[in-house]
Parts: structure tokens; sequence; C-alpha cells
């Protein structure tokens, strides 16, 4: 795995090579050279199984974290490629050509997060959200509690209790709940 | 619920084309008149009440529940329960659980496909207040909003004995003739449906479903 | 441009001529959520020519929750409770899995006998998701019997789960840190006593269902999945291996106690429906023989629960991880980012039926009768909720 990993950072610049267990590392690569990379971790290392497409929204940092994650059957290791784009006008090269099974998590990505992939097939097509006239739902800044209460109502009679203060009114009734 | 005034109009069907619009009805629907004869209606409801064919449409997580329920150990057959795979011949709609709002379209389009009387059954928290996912921008928070509920059935999810508990508490009231869930969804048919429109947004069907 | 992998074979993504559906020669179907022949809430669009399917579209959302945003607003302990309910059949799976990411990003080892627990409680949901599936595979074929014998000994299956965590099918029962309680009194014996009797009821099922002459006419050719789909589909489980591939994360990437445990691995060669349904024949007689020496191996005392910090207000460490897990359906993984605040920052919930209800099945479905089509999607064991979470 390591010379693999060297010949990375040679070839494609990756970075933030870090091994999380001993089954897992996880490394940065440029959005430019992301498919690149992917191809041939798939064509010439055997990275032939795809477990998934995933995003992670960093609002603080103002990017979408991509991981790609790769299986390598005969050496059972798994390689996650993270790719950073940014938040508004999200893209990413598609690689619907590298796996038949890609596409789906493209149309995942983005009718969750937005995020375009040129050419994928039927991008368009809703995938679990029908009629949906609001952002993307998974973007950090969207206010899903927010949206349940005023498009569904809440039935009354729901109480929510933080348990640290429920439990101090429980212990000490006398004084409110003041425990000094 | 405010009640629909008693018009003789018909339903607008805004949501097809005008080609569709020949091909669907928009009556509006109407409500069933008990017998006038007591002795007639009793019967009617003691058959209608042994006779409980349920709709198959496992609509969220308590309905992994229905099929332990319809097979050999809680056997609801001896009850008379079957189920059915149409909506013209089920008299009872299982709501198992959460619905999303892209199920609720297809819920509405089956109830309103059945043939009165018909029931509904609610299962669990979630049909009542939102449940677990109280606060998922996709599943509704109370059910009642859009279609209305004869039995509602508390869990998360309820034993195949609590769901066998509803049949027969849904049967004893069937026999008293308390349960007009649907005469109450043709009587605030407005209220319902301004409900519904609220939160399927694409609606490409029929205002009725006859 | 040539490939050395063989995947350009399997990507033609040849999506079939768009036909005139005015012309009169194609109906258009909707087998859909409401539907008696769909494995859950989920719905397919059909072109038939005649009764062949030709073209197939996988509809999903209708079981959508939000999973993943969900657990965002919730602390770590709240997520524990809500994570069961993502694969509405197989709930044990997601709850190992997110306890076994937590574990995995802030360092704690659950102890010896939780993970004996642990492995007991996985191969029992393995045995019940299984008696599920193999009457909803004879039923498919129209052998209702088969599903009234095996849901009653699934729901033997669930009384023992009772026993053991409380609930027949939300368990809610192995927490980051180990399990919530040690087996009950007398529960080897009478769980013992259902596999025996489970292992009959197995032989009963060979006999009544896979020698019967109108399955094997049905399933034998059914959804043949070609060895050159297997990667660029992303199939696993005993899709992959009915079709010869002898990948199986419990032989591969040991977890949890299955190093210790003595069991093969078992493939097909054909890759229909057949030979799946065999394979998953064979599955459950291997989970049954595991729990047989799981039950003899698990130790009788210890701690089944580390030291857990308060677990209201846990930070878990800043971090990320997949953890993974052969469920019944192949591989089931929990993708998992934390900040080092209470809430978890990113989870993803890869389920199986993800690539074989969607992509797989759309190119299954081409050229299948649809009097088979309920058939088809059956044994590809498709759970609907873990798609759309």
């Amino acid at each position: 795995m390591s010379e693999l990993l060297d010949r990375l950072v040679r070839d494609f610049g990756v970075t933030e090579i870090t091994e999380r267990s001993p089954a897992i590392t996880t490394l940065k690569v440029s959005r430019e050279h992301g498919e690149c990379l992917i191809r041939e971790l798939r064509d010439r290392e055997g990275f032939t199984h795809l477990n998934f497409i995933a995003c992670t929204d960093w609002i603080e940092d103002g990017i979408f974290r991509l991981i790609y994650m790769l299986h390598n059957y005969a050496s059972r290791q798994n390689l996650g490629v993270h790719i950073d784009i940014e938040r508004d006008n999200a893209e990413m090269t598609s690689i619907h050509t590298l796996w038949a099974q890609a596409w789906t998590y493209q149309r995942e990505l983005r009718e969750m997060y937005g995020i375009n992939f040129p050419g994928s097939p039927r991008l368009e097509e809703n995938f679990c959200l029908e009629g949906w006239d609001d952002m993307p739902p998974m973007r950090r800044d969207f206010d899903t509690v927010k949206y349940s209460t005023e498009r569904f109502g809440h039935r009354e009679g729901r109480v929510s209790l933080e348990p640290r203060d429920h439990m101090k009114v429980l212990l000490y009734p006398n004084r409110g709940g003041d425990e000094s | 619920m405010k009640k629909t005034p008693d018009t003789n109009t018909t339903l607008e069907n805004a949501g097809l084309s005008p080609e569709d619009q020949l091909l669907f009805s928009n009556a509006r629907p109407r409500a069933y008149e008990p017998y006038p004869i007591k002795a007639i209606e009793d019967f009617a409801n003691w058959a209608r009440a042994n006779s409980l064919w349920i709709l198959a449409f496992g609509t969220g997580c308590c309905s992994i529940e229905l099929r332990p329920l319809m097979t050999a150990r809680f056997d609801a057959s001896r009850f008379g329960v079957a189920g059915r795979p149409t909506p013209r011949q089920s008299s009872v709609f299982i709501i198992g659980g959460y619905v999303s709002v892209k199920t609720l379209k297809r819920i509405v389009r089956s109830y309103e496909q059945m043939q009165g009387p018909k029931f509904i059954i609610a299962l669990g928290s979630c049909p009542a207040n939102g449940g677990m996912y109280f606060d998922s921008y996709n599943t509704i928070n109370q059910f009642d909003l859009y279609l209305p509920v004869d039995l509602y059935v508390t869990g998360c999810m309820p034993r195949p004995e609590a769901l066998l508990g509803a049949i027969l508490e849904l049967q004893d009231d069937i026999k008293a003739g308390k349960c007009d869930g649907a005469n109450r969804y043709v009587e605030h048919f407005d209220e319902y449906k301004a409900n519904q429109k609220k939160v399927i947004k694409d609606w490409n069907m029929p205002d009725y479903n006859w | 441009m040539t490939l050395t992998t063989g995947h350009s074979a399997a990507l033609d993504f040849a999506q079939p001529e768009p036909v005139d559906l005015s012309s009169g020669k194609y109906v258009k179907l909707w087998q859909g959520p409401q539907h008696p022949g769909i494995t859950g809430n989920m719905s397919l669009e059909l072109t038939l020519e005649g009764d062949t399917i030709i073209e197939c579209k996988t509809h999903v959302g209708y079981l959508h929750r939000g999973f993943e945003k969900l657990m965002e607003q919730r602390s770590f302990i709240q997520n524990f409770t809500v994570v069961c309910r993502i694969a509405v059949p197989e709930p044990a799976f997601n709850e190992y899995l997110y306890a076994a990411a937590l574990e995995a990003i802030s360092g704690i080892e659950s102890p010896v006998r939780a993970q004996w627990i642990r492995t007991l409680n996985l191969e029992m949901m393995r045995l019940a998701s299984f008696l599920m599936w193999i009457g909803g595979q004879g039923g498919a074929f129209g052998q209702y019997t088969v599903a009234n014998w095996t849901l009653t000994y699934r729901d033997y299956v669930l009384d023992l789960f009772e026993e053991m965590t409380g609930a027949r099918i939300y368990h809610m029962y192995m927490v980051p840190g180990g399990v919530r309680a040690g087996l009950p009194a007398g529960f080897e014996k009478r769980i013992l006593e259902l596999m025996d009797n489970t292992d009959k009821l197995l032989d009963q099922i060979e006999r009544v269902m896979y020698d019967n002459v109108v399955f094997k006419a049905r399933a034998k050719g059914l959804g043949v999945i070609a060895p050159e789909l297997v990667d660029p589909y992303g199939v696993v489980g005993p899709n992959a291996r009915a079709s010869g591939f002898q990948r199986d994360l419990r032989k591969d990437e040991p977890y949890l106690v299955y190093d210790q445990l003595d069991f093969n691995v078992i493939t097909g060669s054909d890759g229909d429906a057949y030979e799946r349904a065999y394979l998953r024949l064979q599955e459950t007689r291997q989970s049954v023989k595991l729990i047989r020496q799981i039950i003899a191996g698990t130790p009788a005392d210890g701690p089944f629960q580390a030291n857990m910090p308060n677990m209201l207000h846990w930070k878990v460490p800043a971090g990320e991880t997949y953890v993974k897990a052969e469920c019944t359906r192949g591989e089931y993984g929990y993708y998992m980012v934390t900040d080092g605040t209470e809430i978890v920052r990113r989870v993803h919930v890869r389920g199986p039926s993800y690539t074989h209800a969607i992509a797989l099945m759309e190119r299954l479905a081409i050229g299948t009768n649809i009097a088979d089509i309920a058939g088809l999607m059956v044994s590809l064991h498709t759970y609907p909720p873990e798609i759309e979470r």
C-alpha cells in the first residue's frame, strides 16, 4: 500500500493521506485530477469496487467534501478519495462511465446537495423527493425543523425535555430545580 | 374542521391537462346513507365488521408486522380479515407507520378509489404526532389533517396482538355504527383537500379519484 | 479506449430506444407502490411489448425520511434509537454498524462477552431475515404455504429477540460500547431447541419448494447476473456469490468474533434466480450452525458494556471511518464523519439494495416476462427503506 501511495503522491499530487484504520486510508486529490486518479485506481491498481459516493457539507469552510470509497477485493484495502468542491455552483466530473452504478449516486447528490455532474444520465430525474420546491435538503443551511413545523404543523401536547434540566427539577423540587 | 357547504358543484380537476379531464370524472364524492330500517342497518354493520378486507399497501415501518399478522402465528383471517391487492375490493386501509409526502399522494389516490363504507386504522405514533420523524422534511406530522382516521394504535411499532386488538375494537365500533370516517371525509371534503394540496405539490391527478 | 479490466462490456448504457407509446404496440404499466408484487414500498415503471418488458425504471423515495439529515439534529445516543429504523426488515445491522463506527472513531473497544452476544444477535437477525425471504420468494411464485411456515418460525425467532432485547423488531440493543444486557436465564436451552426445529423445517422447505417442478421451471434462467456485471454494478452478497465470486465480508474482513467461528463461503455458478434461492437456503442452514457455535462459545460472565463517558453529552473526537458488515443482502456499510462536537457531522448509510434495486434491476428486467418480474425482484432481495433512507 505504501508504494501505491508514494506513486499517487508523485503522479497525482495527492495530499492528506490519513490511515483511519488498518484497512481504510483516505487521501485528498484536487478536482481536476479526481476522475483520472479514480480511473487509474480502478484500471491498474485493482480497486474495482465502488462502495459509495457521499458528500459532507463543511459550510464553515465553504466546501463540499466528496468521498469516493473504493475497495480492492484482492488486497482487501479500502481507499477513500476526498475531493473538495465549492458550495456555490457545485460541479464535479461524472464517473458514470467507470461504474454502471455510479449514476444513481450522482443523481442523489444532485437532489440532496445540488451538485451537478455534467453528462450523468437521468440527472434531472427526482430520486427521493417529489414536487420539491426548496433548497437541496442535505445542505447544512436548510433548517429541517422549521420546514417541518411550517409545512406539516405539530400536534399539540408534544413536549421535549432537556435531560439535565429535567433531572434537576425532579431531584430538587423544592428549590425549583436549582441544585446549588 | 369546517363542514363543506352543501352544493351541487363539480370539481375543478385543475391538475389534469384538458385531454385528460375528459377521461376522469369531476363529480363530488357522496356520503352513504344508513339503511332506513335499523335491523337491516345492524345486519349490514355486522356483515361489514366480520369481513374487513385490508388493502395490501405497506406504507411505512409498522407494516412489517402485517405479515406476521396475516400468517399462521397470529392469523387475522379467523376474524374475517383478508389482504386484497386492489382498493376496489377492500374496506380497511391500514396506514402502517409514517407517511412520506410521496406516499401520501398514493394513499389519497388509493383511499378515494375504495368504495364506502371504508375505514382507516393508523398504526404507530407517526401518524398521530409525527413520531420519531417529527422534524423530517419529508414525513407528515398529523395524518388526520389529510384523511379521516377511525382508530389509532399506539406503539413504535405496535405488536401483532395490538393490531388484533385494533381489529376487534374496529369491529365493535362498526357494529355500534360509530365508524363514519368516509362520511366525515365527504362532509369536510374541501378542507381535507386543501390540506392535501398544501403538502402534495405536483397534483397531476383528479381532485377526487373515483 | 481499451481497458484491461473488462468493465467496458457491462457499461453499455444503451438506454432502450424511446418507443412510440401512441403506436398501440406498447403498454406502460406501473408496478406501483400499492402492489403485492413489490418487495416493500417502491415502484417500477415498466414498458411492455406484449408480455415482455423492454424498459424498466425504478422509482424510490416513498419511504424517504431524511435519516442522514435527522442524524445531524440529534446527539449520539439519540441517534442510537433512530438508526435501527433505516432498514426496516433487518434492523440489527444498523445498530451494530453505528456502534462500531463510533467505537472505531473514539477508540473504545467493546468487551469480549459483548462481541459474542452481538454476533449472536446478528446471526439471529440473519436467520429471521432469510426465513422471511424464503417465504417471499415462494410467495412470488405462488407457493403461499411456505410463506406461512417460514413466517411462523420467524415469529419464534422474534420471540427470542424479545426475551433478549425487549422488542420484536426494533431492538435498540447494541449500544456504542457493548450491549444493553446479558442473555436471560434459560436462553441457551430455548434457542438450541428452536435451532433443531428450524433444521427440520428447512429440510421440509427444500423438499416442498426447491424440488418443486413449477418453482424450478420459473426460477431457473431468470435474472441471470453474468460475472461481468458484478463489479460495474457493485453487486454484493448472495447475488454476487451465486455468480461464482467467493466474497464474504465475514471471511475477508472479519469483524466481531467471526474469525473464531468455523464456516465456509458458499458460492454458486449459474447466477440465476434458482441458484440465488438455493444459496440463501444454504446460508440459512449455515446461520443455524453458526448460532449453535456462538452459544457454545459465549462467555458466561464478564462485562457486557465498556466504560463509556456520559452518553447524554458525549463529544466524540473528530474523525472519519467506514465500517462494514455482511448482512443477508451483502455489504452494508456506515460512513461516519465527526467533528469533535456532540452532534455527528455526517452519516452515510450504504445499503446493498441501492444498486441492486435500481441500476441492476433496470438492467435485468429487460427481456423478462411480466409474470416473473416480482420473482426477479424478490430474488435480488431488495429492501426499499435502505435505498432512500
